[in-house]
């Protein structure tokens, strides 16, 4: 006997990513939703153990911190996947891309110029606030004006089906090699279902992003020298830091392997003696990467990194101070950003924003904070934010006086009615509220987007929390060209 | 291959033979105690000297009980070089470096440290001594048969290599300094009982008792002990054989000129030794093992400075 019958899955009230309505499955999402109601119970608990038992063989891992131990927890992952039709995912690419790009055109403006501040355009005051400008990038124009090499977007989908842009992130954002693992462990346990050749590729992007991190070489005549930096064994990422650079075939290095020396190049201890580094893509935060510039307590950094860099004689990706556009803030200035720098309207959409440093604004939060998210300006990993229709009167009260001591601090955004996809529980399968991040690359000559991206899914019955550190899950995403099937 | 990298394999390995050479230790010294239980005082506070912890034992331990002793060089974490000291410390250099290893390898690791540790919760049983002492041999020799079978030619098994022969050089000749000094004859008739015994203690502890058999086809006897431990070619725990084993890997990595020098200045002071003479003045042996610990330190030295360190030179050496 079937174990999902989809006539009686329910998903009212939202758009789900997979059935246009109870038991009539989206047209890129048939191939699917067929192959798993002919599965009984047994198959897909069958499926499900598979995909655990690959996890754990496969080494897929994320570290957590839990009272002063770190744990390193197998990977949670739903084996239904999300899916998206190619027609729909290639505009959301292009949107993409425009964004990526007005983006570093501001933040490459911001430590230059500054055009965007004098046409007033983007208020000075915001700036002199901001706790991601970094004073030492000022007058750096790195090559092809690209700070953000590496940016992940978040994206979710409200009710109507409408796709928002959430957040971008421009610092160090993670959660790549999940997309390619999710796929891999896909492959193994439901092979058959690729066959079909409409469900498109992800594993380029260690390849892509190779090529783009080769370009970025300052010594054009050298087959470029290219590590991936990473704080440690303890950062949670740990696990993508070491994969990226297995996929890549460069040195993973921490700080204490780098030394720059009296000629301001960077070069690395190896057992042949210093070995000159050309590309360093660092997974440590901006204000820990060099001792001599910011934090001067930092273990994690190489002291000069900044004197090199600014010099010409390494690549940083991405560039330190990137992080000032990765601001909740700065996000609802982003269509203004796209329209000034390259005169064009925003393909992708903004949630509305409410800046509490606008007294207007402020007033309308605090008088609708049972309806708004608020989130603090600067953190990321979904902490320190307040959900106001799932939040206590006495929780709304304290967020309330947080918002008052420190309104530049706080931006707020309707609560959307975050789409839903099929998530196997123990109760069989029930919607959960997923979101998406795709991951661009800026060369400065192409700009590439993951074939979809990584899938996180709130795996608590009603929860908007995707956050692997908070419970959250992940799916497979795939793109399905639907072409020629009539749909 | 990055320094770092190099230097965690290179102390993994050493960490594990340690563990190994100091479990052999312990269970051939309680094999002798077993078949005469009055020289027991003697040759469980030796083990101290031997390993060359007085300092650190004393901070810890007021009396050489057996107990003590035991618990020190088995379980005791505060110091390195104890089993589960030496495991643990194994298992932590190759956690930042596991990616350059097959996965069997550390999953081994993980599970023989956590294996032993549960065998001991703070003190030694007795009773159980030798089923924890034959854990960690063979989990040591588990995982070097591993990484013999599964690692390329690569540095990497390059460096695993010449931390596991450096330290077996190390810990042979701590063995036969401290047993021989007090073994050797004094005052002959004192000690002439239990001086065939004791060298079999040597022997066995190096699991060298059947191969010299089989080579040196005589009684066991004090000159021809030493000349096998020190000078024999073929046998994998000789002092001699590690060094040569040591050289040529070591010559197969770049720049080794230093430490090459290094282990050739001490392999020829190995075969210009005279083991008639050793073995008959304790006083002669004595010095010729402090030249090797010398020795042996040299070559670490060189190894360190050349790939471990390179650490903060002003003008960088470019290699291309």
């Amino acid at each position: 006997m079937a174990y999902i019958e989809w006539d009686q899955y329910q998903s009212t009230g939202f758009y789900d990513e997979l059935l246009a309505e109870p038991g009539v499955p989206r047209p890129s999402a048939q191939m699917l939703c067929q192959y798993l109601a002919g599965l009984e119970e047994r198959e897909i608990r069958d499926l499900k153990t598979a995909a655990e038992v690959a996890i754990q063989v496969m080494g897929i891992s994320f570290t957590v911190y839990s009272d002063g131990n770190m744990i390193d927890r197998a990977w949670p992952f739903d084996i239904v996947p999300r899916v998206i039709p190619l027609d729909e995912w290639e505009r959301v690419e292009q949107g993409l891309k425009q964004r990526v790009k007005a983006l570093n055109m501001f933040i490459d403006d911001l430590y230059n110029d500054q055009r965007i501040i004098k046409d007033g355009v983007f208020p000075a005051e915001l700036l002199e606030q901001s706790v991601n400008f970094r004073q030492q990038c000022v007058g750096i124009h790195p090559p092809g004006g690209i700070w953000a090499h590496i940016c992940g977007s978040d994206l979710v989908r409200d009710k109507d089906g409408t796709i928002y842009v959430l957040e971008d992130n421009l610092r160090i954002p993670s959660g790549v090699s999940y997309m390619l693992e999710n796929r891999n462990v896909t492959k193994r346990v439901m092979p058959e279902l690729f066959e079909t050749g409409r469900i498109l590729p992800v594993d380029d992007y260690p390849a892509q992003l190779y090529d783009m991190l080769s370009a970025m070489s300052p010594r054009k005549d050298h087959e470029p020298s290219i590590v991936v930096m990473t704080p440690g064994i303890y950062n949670s990422a740990y696990y993508e830091h070491a994969f990226l650079a297995q996929q890549m075939g460069v040195d993973l290095v921490e700080g204490s392997d780098l030394i720059v020396g009296t000629d301001d190049c960077v070069y690395m201890r190896t057992i042949d003696g210093l070995v000159r580094v050309d590309v360093i893509y660092r997974r440590v935060d901006d204000l820990f990467i060099d001792p001599e510039a910011f934090n001067p307590e930092s273990a994690l950094g190489v002291s000069g990194l900044m004197r090199a860099w600014r010099n010409g004689n390494v690549a940083l990706c991405n560039a330190p101070g990137a992080g000032v556009a990765d601001d909740k803030v700065v996000y609802a200035y982003v269509p203004d950003i796209i329209r000034y720098y390259l005169d064009a309207e925003p393909i992708l959409a903004n949630v509305p924003s409410y800046l509490c440093m606008k007294d207007d604004d402020r007033e309308y939060v605090l008088a609708n904070l049972d309806k708004l998210v608020v989130k603090p300006a600067n953190e990321s990993g979904g902490y320190g934010m307040l959900v106001g229709p799932h939040a206590t009167p006495e929780q709304r009260a304290a967020f309330a006086e947080r918002i008052k001591a420190d309104p530049r601090n706080y931006m707020a955004q309707p609560t959307l009615a975050l789409s839903v996809a099929p998530t196997l529980t123990e109760n069989g399968v029930e919607a959960r509220h997923v979101d998406l991040r795709p991951f661009i690359l800026s060369s400065g000559v192409d700009t590439y987007v993951t074939t979809g991206g990584l899938t996180r899914v709130a795996l608590v019955k009603g929860s908007l929390v995707v956050n692997s550190s908070q419970g959250g899950g992940s799916k497979d995403t795939w793109i399905v060209d639907t072409r020629g099937l009539g749909a | 291959m990055l320094s770092r990298v190099a230097e965690n394999l290179y102390w993994m390995a050493r960490y594990l033979e340690r563990a190994e050479d100091t479990a052999r230790l312990i269970r051939v010294t309680r094999h002798v105690m077993l078949d005469y239980p009055g020289t027991a005082t003697l040759g469980w506070s030796t083990l101290i000297d031997i390993v060359g912890a007085e300092e650190d034992y004393a901070k810890y331990y007021d009396d050489r009980s057996v107990s003590s002793v035991l618990t020190f060089l088995c379980a005791d974490r505060r110091y390195g070089g104890s089993i589960l000291g030496a495991l643990g410390a194994a298992r932590e250099s190759l956690r930042t470096t596991r990616d350059v290893m097959p996965r069997e390898v550390w999953e081994e690791i993980n599970r023989l440290f956590l294996e032993c540790s549960e065998m001991l919760s703070g003190t030694i049983d007795l009773r159980r001594l030798d089923e924890f002492l034959r854990l960690a041999i063979r989990g040591s020799q588990t995982l070097a048969g591993m990484l013999d079978g599964s690692l390329s030619d690569t540095p990497v098994r390059t460096f695993c290599a010449v931390g596991g022969y450096l330290e077996r050089t190390d810990m042979t000749s701590r063995i036969l300094d401290v047993r021989s000094a007090n073994l050797l004859p004094r005052s002959p008739d004192d000690l002439r009982p239990f001086e065939n015994l004791q060298w079999m203690s040597v022997l066995k502890s190096l699991s060298a008792y059947q191969m010299y058999r089989q080579q040196v086809r005589l009684r066991v006897r004090g000159p021809d002990v030493v000349r096998f431990i020190l000078l024999n070619p073929l046998f994998p725990r000789s002092i001699l054989r590690c060094l040569m084993r040591l050289h040529s890997k070591i010559d197969t990595l770049p720049r080794h000129e230093v430490a090459s020098a290094a282990v050739d200045r001490l392999k020829t002071l190995m075969l210009a030794t005279d083991a008639t003479q050793v073995a008959q003045s304790p006083e002669v042996l004595h010095r010729l093992i402090d030249d090797l610990q010398l020795g042996v330190n040299e070559i670490h030295d060189a190894i360190r400075d050349t790939w471990f360190a390179g650490v903060d030179s002003p003008v960088p050496i470019v290699a291309d």
